[in-house]
């Protein structure tokens, strides 16, 4: 009996292991990943060795992106290392015991070592994009003025931009660029700039008559889209990134807002009220007829495409606004979470986003698969407009 | 004893009906109407008179009247910010006549007619000075949204002082969204009077 028991429970045993029980190889190039689904699932992993900031760095971006701390001995994955002086790690499959990745870092900051050890990790175990290592800018509005910031994604080693103790807005970043483009009443109106982060130049884009803001500018890096009210209404316009050629792409009577780009550089979504309550439509850059995208949910505004394409993210005022997601194409819009002003990652995954609490306004991270959010900025004054450097 | 206290009743009611008849409803927010312009501040006379179509203005500057555009759907052309540039702007004098609007919307409401009729009175007899009309909104609305808001509220003055006979070449307009509060309050009263359009006269080019 006994004899017989052991033999069945050890080819048991056998066929489980000779079946694959996870979709990770040791070879990265075998990994298969069925999208949405591995999207939404939060994977185990056990971080050891590291500590101090490096530390810390690891576990919020990797928390950030769809994976949980778990046991060593219930982890996927086992992340392993130590940060003497410089950083080291490797991931080990802990099902398979088969070595992902070895990487060892010199130069730089810790933080630094460990958001580029992160981004390797996400580029292996998901295959997505690194974002650890990207910037966003925003503004921070203290009493009367209202200055643009620069950070890195998690809020930390905060730069101010602007200084100007006036009224500066809607920050945009130029593709690949550190160019940021903004809206700023330093001359007594609202004119659009373009604010070079490295020479510290700064050059007027749009100085017309009325509101000049909203910048936005193509992927391609080519085109910028703005919010002009030169005609008598705020309208949506494209020119060359140096403001000229200028086209204007709405004629309605009602306010359009907030404009946001396709992938392609080809079609522009933004928000207006053209049918009433905002709504969210798309364009082809080169002109055309809007068509609306946004269903089931009114008063849709500050829409922002997604890098893949496949999503458009937008504001939803509700009795409170509410991030909400639609695809590209048009269709039934999702609630999210509460809050504002939602930037996509460069990542298609991560979202900056606006929250509200006692009165102030503070920036935060959403992960959409998930829906879960960390807070990351919090200054005196209120920090609000996020734009994620792609 | 019991029609006595009858009669005492009726006639306590029938007091209390009279003195009551005058109560008045909660008082709603009074919108100053003028009776008669704003006073006039004393400028420097023109060395030359004013003269509508490209005359000269103070000292001799040339301004010409670029010809607006109204396109289909009514929307009325602005005025290049050359025009405005450089001009001392007073906020006192149009400072009671600050207009309000409902939550998002921008329609002039029928309350603040007679403020538009006294500002478009004053610059009809008034025409060396132009207009800047500031466009606000409440802190409810997204803030990038509140922009185009509003504009929209500061352009809708502009329209309906069009309508009155003010050349719109003369009207400038610029919105601050939720920026520039009046009041900072998180409440219904704070809000209303943040939803505003303010006047500003605009002083002939020195």
């Amino acid at each position: 009996m006994k004899t017989k028991t052991l033999t069945l429970l050890l080819g048991l045993a056998l066929i489980i292991e000779l079946v694959p029980t996870s979709l990770y190889s040791a070879n990265p190039a075998e990994i298969v990943i069925t999208r949405d689904a591995e999207l939404q699932r939060l994977i185990p992993i056990s971080i050891t060795g590291f500590t101090g900031e490096a530390l810390s760095v690891l576990k919020f971006d990797l928390e950030l992106v769809g994976f949980t701390n778990a046991s060593p001995s219930e982890a996927q994955f086992l992340i392993e290392g130590s940060n003497d002086g410089n950083l080291q790690g490797k991931v080990i499959d802990r099902i398979n015991k088969t070595p992902i990745l070895a990487k060892s870092y010199s130069g730089g900051t810790i933080r630094a070592q460990a958001h580029a050890f992160a981004d390797e990790i996400v580029n292996r175990l998901r295959g997505e994009k690194g974002i650890f290592q990207t910037k966003i800018a925003f503004r921070v509005r203290n009493d009367n003025a209202s200055e643009i910031y620069v950070s890195d994604f998690d809020g930390h080693n905060i730069v101010q931009v602007t200084h100007d103790n006036s009224i500066a807005l809607t920050p945009a970043w130029f593709p690949g660029k550190r160019i940021l483009y903004y809206t700023s009443y330093i001359k007594g109106n609202p004119d659009i700039y373009r604010h070079d982060l490295t020479t510290g130049e700064r050059t007027i884009i749009a100085r017309y008559s009325g509101l000049n803001t909203c910048p936005a500018v193509s992927p391609d890096g080519k085109k910028l889209a703005m919010i002009l009210s030169k005609a008598g209404s705020p309208d949506l316009y494209v020119s060359d990134i140096n403001g000229q050629n200028l086209v204007r792409l709405t004629t309605t009577r009602a306010a359009e807002s907030t404009p946001s780009w396709s992938p392609d550089s080809k079609y522009i979504c933004f928000s207006s009220q053209m049918s009433g309550a905002s709504a969210i439509y798309t364009i082809p850059a080169s002109g055309g007829q809007p068509k609306r995208v946004s269903f089931g949910i009114s008063n849709a505004t500050e829409p922002n495409w997604s890098p893949d394409g496949k999503y458009i993210i937008f504001t939803a005022n509700m009795r409170d606004f509410q991030i909400c997601i639609t695809p590209a194409t048009g269709g039934t819009a999702e609630v999210l979470v509460q809050g504002e002003s939602p930037c996509w990652a460069p990542n298609s995954r991560t979202v900056a986003f606006v929250r509200r609490s006692g009165g102030r306004k503070y920036i935060s991270l959403l992960d959409v698969p998930t829906k879960k959010v960390k807070n990351i900025v919090q200054m005196s004054g209120d920090c609000s407009q996020p734009s994620w450097a792609k | 004893m019991k029609p006595l206290i009858l009669t005492a009743l009726i006639a306590s009611s029938l007091i209390l009906m009279l003195t009551s008849s005058g109560c008045k409803s909660p008082q709603k927010p009074l919108t100053p109407i003028p009776q008669s312009p704003p006073p006039k501040i004393t400028q420097p006379a023109p060395t030359k008179p004013f003269i509508p179509e490209g005359g000269t203005l103070g000292n001799g500057q040339k301004i010409t009247e670029t010809p607006l555009k109204t396109d289909q759907q009514g929307n009325v052309e602005l005025n290049n910010l050359e025009r405005f540039e450089d001009r001392k702007a007073d906020r006192e004098i149009f400072k009671a006549y600050t207009i309000h609007f409902d939550f998002d919307r921008s329609e002039i409401k029928p309350n603040d007619i007679p403020n538009l009729e006294a500002i478009a009175d004053y610059l009809k007899k008034n025409p060396n000075d132009d207009l800047l009309i500031e466009g606000h909104c409440d802190e409810r609305g997204t803030e990038k949204y509140n922009l185009a808001l509003g504009e929209r509220r500061a352009l809708s003055a502009r329209e309906y002082l069009i309508k009155l006979g003010v050349s719109a070449n003369r009207i400038r307009t610029i919105s601050y969204g939720e920026e520039r509060p009046v009041d900072p309050g998180h409440n219904e009263e704070a809000w209303a009077k943040n939803r505003r359009a303010e006047f500003l006269r605009l002083l002939p080019k020195e």
